[in-house]
């Protein structure tokens, strides 16, 4: 088929449980123009060079077509993954100050307790049922139990902030269509009203401190200053949704992996200290974040031949890099021991994944407890619904059945 | 030794970085034969940048740096035994306790170790040291634990600062005497040299440029140094950084190429003897190495870098078990990277292979930035604080020879981008040594020619 479709054939939603056909074509066609006018990349190095090279933006009002997404007012500023260096990196840095190293350095490390009794909890409220649904049951309350410790936002207000995120992450699918103005403004609504939940919840704080982030930002104050109000709201926004609409997918794409790999499952099982590899493994197997939609070059570059013009959207798909032969030995092949895995599951490069070290000990947690409480977990519909958006891409519901004898 | 490169007796002398990675490296590729390894020092392989590092901070013990490694070595290993000489035509290697090791192929890692202090009495004063070895960086911790009233760093090159760094994380006064015009200069030059003096004072370093210590004073135990300058200062200890040495001297009568500047090879990691003439039996790889490179007019480069320690060491590794047609060039770009006083910084290419240096993105001001450095025109290094993730984009403008001043690019530059002299000093004005030396291109010995 055209090579110029690819962007249309991998968006369209009939293709969401296996896009990694298109991707392997993708990867042969090289870099072409789509015909909605933006480039796809899929070869795993010329996607790490593009995420280390300094004429690539990520802020889309350095696009020359007009783009609702990039809307930036002075109430709501975009958040920092939306942003160039400098401002990126000073935004970043304010941000990371209550949440790792250098300045907590331990901020991860002493939730490790907290998410395993989280997750403990999660399975106990299925005793006794031999039906899950893995995505409704565990993997999606799980992070955003933690998400909403670390921030301090009630977690009973989940199913409002829900709706919101539901409708901004709808606005970042870059599936070609008619109804993407209307999505994009509907989505930038919901990020004001969203940014300004969070904002009040900072500013109850202030004078109050407490050890939550938002905490942080209104009351610790650095070398660097502090967050304005404005910029509070953008960041928490960002970490709400960053925080836990990726980590559910690798969960779930986890789970349905290592049913469809019994064996590996079961090794999991016996021997618990292989996890961490395991789920790098994931990372690049089954990527939760599939591409990167908002990138595009500052000035016309050279990427395998092709020139791609100033302002044209770059779309990165690190899901297909992940699988280049040119990278990994045997690509297609799910190796829970697989040393040489500098995969791209948290990006690469200044705006490579924040919470990283979060994530990576939430899954780790989240897999090996699930699969130590599942007696012959069986997959009940194969492929599983999957969600629409092809960037945060993973199954919608992940029904299975179990033994319950004893449980 | 047969056609059969898989087989026979292979020795390494030096079981350090790179004698255990080019011994893992030949198991890899199949060597079935003897492997002996020999080391002076008694322990097993271990890592040495977080010895200014962690090690000082007292985060981690000096005896937790042990190497990792990357797979089983299936090998004899003499440590604790200096090899003395090297006899090319019975090719066996000479051991201090008298023994002799014969071999099929010699693999030369030898390294470097720390420059003394150059009067023996001054030096043998408690409280003086010098930073090589793990047990150097276990006696250094444990005096920091102590609490000196100040400690004297002498030499301010990588090591000496972050020494300095570590003393003053601590909440240790302590003063540097470098004698150059700036710290780093011999590694990355003049201009960024001021930047590192400023950063320095900023974090309370009493910091003395220009000036060499003359004397180290004490009875039996320092107590002080005087300076060149006329002035002197109390210290309990004194760290001595004045750059490395290289250990050749056991070749002294090998015939090989080896001196000072270290043992000259061929791209292929190939000792030459000094005739310049290419052995086929001895290779060398890591800080004892000078080898030639395309990208830097094939002279000859030394590094005292641990990636090329580890690269050059898996490609003779390559080379002693591969017949001529399937060996590899060692062209590996020169990096490296230093952690001091919070920063993070990272160095690709010869920064001292220049003329000329441009500020391309970033800002000093808030310590983070790439500088660029260029020779003749092109594009020869780049060094990056707090902002390596840009640093593979100037690498491929370094393997390309891209030409000088870059191309301004990004958001995140100042405006303009203007080159300015990038003041290589050369390095006898320094206290230490460069990190990284061009050594021409001549086999480092002077051949006297005998007429009869
Ligand atoms: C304090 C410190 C900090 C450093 N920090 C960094 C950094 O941040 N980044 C970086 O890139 N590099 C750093 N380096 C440099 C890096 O450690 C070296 O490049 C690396 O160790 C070189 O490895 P090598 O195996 O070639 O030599 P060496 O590590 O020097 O090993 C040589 C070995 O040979 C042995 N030996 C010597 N002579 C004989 C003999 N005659 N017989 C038997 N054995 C012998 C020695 O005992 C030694 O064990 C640092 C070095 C030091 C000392
Ligand atoms: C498995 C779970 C996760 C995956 C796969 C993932 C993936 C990614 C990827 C690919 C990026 C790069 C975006 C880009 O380059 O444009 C990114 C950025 C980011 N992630 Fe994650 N992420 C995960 C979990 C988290 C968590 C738990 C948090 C918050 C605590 C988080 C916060 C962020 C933030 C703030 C950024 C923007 C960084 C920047 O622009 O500098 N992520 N993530």
């Amino acid at each position: 088929m055209a090579a110029d479709t690819l962007f249309h054939r991998i968006t369209d939603y009939a293709n969401r449980a296996d896009p990694y056909p298109l991707y392997a074509e993708l990867r042969e066609s090289g870099v072409t123009r789509q015909q909605d006018g933006s480039y796809l990349v899929g070869a795993y190095h010329e996607i790490a060079a593009l995420l280390h090279d300094p004429r690539i933006s990520s802020d889309r009002r350095n696009r020359t077509a007009a783009d609702a997404a990039a809307t930036c007012e002075e109430d709501l500023p975009v958040s920092f993954i939306a942003m160039d260096d400098p401002e990126h990196n000073r935004l970043r840095r304010l941000a990371m100050r209550p949440f790792g190293p250098p300045h907590t350095p331990g901020r991860i490390d002493a939730m490790h307790g907290e998410i395993a009794r989280i997750a403990d909890e999660l399975i106990a409220g299925l005793r006794g049922k031999d039906r899950i649904d893995v995505v409704d049951d565990f993997a999606y309350p799980l992070p955003v139990t933690v998400i909403c410790r670390l921030l301090g936002v009630p977690r009973e207000d989940e199913p409002r902030f829900h709706a919101w995120t539901q409708e901004i992450i709808a606005s970042f699918d870059p599936t070609p269509g008619e109804d993407l103005a209307e999505r994009q403004r509907s989505g930038l609504e919901s990020r004001r009203t969203m940014g300004r939940y969070l904002g009040e919840l900072a500013e109850k704080r202030r004078g109050h401190p407490s050890d939550d982030m938002l905490s942080a930002f209104v009351n610790d104050e650095g070398p660097d200053g502090r967050l304005t109000q404005p910029e509070i709201m953008a960041t928490s926004v960002l970490l709400l949704i960053a925080g836990h609409e990726t980590t559910v997918n690798l969960i779930t794409n986890g789970v349905l992996t290592l049913l469809r790999h019994p064996e590996e499952l079961e090794r999991l099982r016996r021997r618990p200290e292989l996890m961490p590899r395991a789920v790098e493994e994931l990372l690049r197997y089954e990527p939760p974040v599939q591409m990167l939609p908002q990138r595009s070059p500052l000035a016309d570059i050279e990427v395998l031949g092709t020139t791609v013009p100033k302002g044209a959207p770059l779309i990165l798909v690190l899901a297909s890099g992940n699988r280049d032969p040119l990278r990994f030995r045997d690509p297609d092949r799910f190796d829970p021991t697989r040393e040489d895995n500098r995969h791209l599951g948290f990006g690469s490069g200044v705006h490579s994944c924040f919470g990283a070290p979060l994530a990576r000990l939430e899954v780790q947690l989240a897999l090996t407890t699930l699969i130590r409480h599942l007696d012959n977990p069986r997959l009940v519909e194969d492929p599983p619904p999957y969600r629409r958006s092809p960037v945060l891409r993973g199954p919608r519901h992940l029904p299975i059945e179990r033994d319950t004898t004893g449980t | 030794m047969s056609g059969d490169l898989r087989d026979g007796r292979i020795v390494i002398v030096g079981a350090s970085l790179a004698g255990l990675r080019a011994a893992e490296t030949l198991r890899e590729k199949g060597f079935a034969g003897s492997l002996t390894l020999v080391g002076e020092d008694p322990r097993p392989p271990y890592d040495r940048p977080p010895l200014s590092k962690q090690v000082l901070l007292g985060r981690v013990p000096a005896e937790d740096t042990g190497l990792p490694l990357r797979r089983p070595v299936d090998a004899q290993w003499k440590l604790g035994v200096r090899a003395t000489g090297l006899d090319p035509i019975e090719k066996r290697v000479l051991l201090a306790n008298g023994e002799q090791l014969p071999f099929d192929r010699l693999l030369i890692t030898t390294g470097t170790r720390a420059r003394p202090w150059p009067n023996p009495a001054e030096a043998a004063l408690d409280g003086v040291f010098t930073l090589r070895t793990s047990e150097d960086a276990g006696r250094i911790a444990e005096r920091l634990d102590a609490g000196p009233r100040r400690v004297l760093v002498i030499g301010a090159g990588f090591t000496g600062s972050e020494i300095a760094s570590a003393c003053r994380e601590r909440g240790l006064d302590v003063t540097v005497a470098e004698r150059g015009p700036a710290p780093l200069v011999g590694a990355l030059g003049g201009s960024f040299g001021a930047l590192a003096a400023k950063l320095q004072r900023a974090h309370g370093v009493d910091l003395r440029c220009g000036v060499t210590v003359t004397a180290l004073t004490g009875n039996g135990r320092l107590t002080g140094a005087e300076l060149s300058d006329g002035s002197r200062i109390e210290a309990d200890i004194a760290v001595v950084a004045l750059g490395a040495i290289r250990n050749t001297e056991w070749l002294a009568e090998s015939g090989l190429a080896a001196g000072p500047r270290g043992l000259a090879c061929d791209a292929g990691c190939r000792a030459f003897n000094m005739y310049g003439i290419v052995t086929d039996d001895v290779f060398v790889a890591g800080d004892v190495a000078r080898f030639p490179h395309p990208l830097f007019e094939y002279q000859l480069l030394s590094l005292e870098h641990w990636g090329n320690a580890v690269e050059q060491a898996e490609v003779a590794a390559h080379n002693m078990v591969s017949p001529g047609p399937l060996r590899r060039p060692h062209l590996a770009v020169p990096a490296f990277w230093s952690s001091q006083f919070g920063l993070n910084i990272k160095s690709v290419g010869v920064p001292t292979f220049s003329d000329q240096v441009v500020l391309a993105q970033g800002s000093p001001k808030e310590a983070r930035l790439v500088a660029v450095y260029g020779y003749r025109g092109r594009v020869t290094a780049a060094v990056s604080v707090n902002q390596a993730k840009s640093l593979e984009y100037y690498q491929r403008l370094i393997e390309t020879a891209a030409p000088f001043p870059p191309e301004p690019v990004g958001t995140d530059r100042p405006e303009p981008m203007t080159p300015v002299p990038s003041d290589v000093p050369d390095p006898a004005v320094l206290s230490h040594g460069p990190t990284v030396a061009l050594t021409g291109h001549l086999p480092d010995r002077r051949l006297t020619l005998v007429r009869r």
